[in-house]
């Protein structure tokens, strides 16, 4: 018997953390023998942004919320590109430029959904986690990032 | 928890995140409304009472997106949710 029958939601794993995120048993969790493909993308942290040197960044969430949307993200990425499995960490707390925000790993039989659902995935977690940062520079000012207004309704397919 | 509300009335748990907790002093507001209040009244409201407080919010009721003419009950956690910028 297939374990990962076509026609069922694909395994999703989903987290918000305030540990430092583990690229590698993300693919862990993703990778399997019947996988042709398995894509990680990893967000990090800039120490730059608007020419203004970046020495922190915090985030914070609305965190019952975020993770229910993350995994309704990564559910609906699932079902919409076929993949097999999907793993997905967003980091709260107090950050430094290199460290990891956002990492999301998925597999599937075929490179090309793979590349697809990644890149959808990243795009709906900034319209739709309720998720904000505030940057700190060298100068010891920071400041809460603008944004843009959060969004429920679904992006369209790349 | 939030008290029994008065009867015409209801009473929600309001949260404020971000930029908006900075604006509205507070995490949390206990606010009472008149029954039958909708999502959009309690923007009105808290125009109202929160100066400055900016347009283009979305309102998350019970963890999920509401729009505007979602009816509000007693005991509803309804967050305001500024700009997102997580990734």
């Amino acid at each position: 018997m297939d374990t990962h029958p076509p026609s069922q939601t694909p395994a999703v794993s989903v987290r918000i953390s305030a540990d430092p995120i583990d690229g590698e048993a993300l693919v862990r969790r993703v990778a399997g023998p019947a996988e042709g493909a398995v894509i990680l993308f990893l967000g990090t942290v800039r120490d730059h942004n608007l020419e203004r040197a970046v020495i922190r960044l915090d985030y914070e969430a609305y965190e019952p919320m975020a993770l229910r949307e993350l995994e309704t993200v990564c559910a609906e990425a699932g079902k919409r590109f076929g993949l097999s499995r999907v793993a997905a960490v967003h980091r709260i707390g107090s950050l430094e430029p290199g460290q990891t925000s956002l990492g999301v790993a998925v597999s599937s039989p075929h490179r090309d959904a793979a590349y697809r659902a990644s890149r959808w995935i990243v795009e709906e977690v900034k319209r739709r986690l309720p998720v904000w940062k505030r940057e700190a520079y060298a100068d010891g000012t920071d400041r809460w990032l603008a944004g843009r207004p959060a969004s429920a309704t679904r992006g369209a397919a790349p | 928890m939030t008290r029994a509300a008065a009867e015409g009335t209801l009473t929600v748990e309001v949260r404020f995140f971000a930029v908006l907790r900075d604006l509205a002093g507070s995490e949390r507001w206990e606010l009472e409304l008149p029954s039958g209040a909708t999502v959009a009244d309690l923007l009105a409201r808290l125009g109202e009472e929160i100066p400055g407080l900016p347009g283009g919010l979305a309102v998350a009721v019970g963890l999920e997106y509401a729009g505007p003419g979602r009816v509000l009950e007693t005991g509803d956690e309804v967050a305001l949710i500024p700009p997102v910028s997580g990734g």
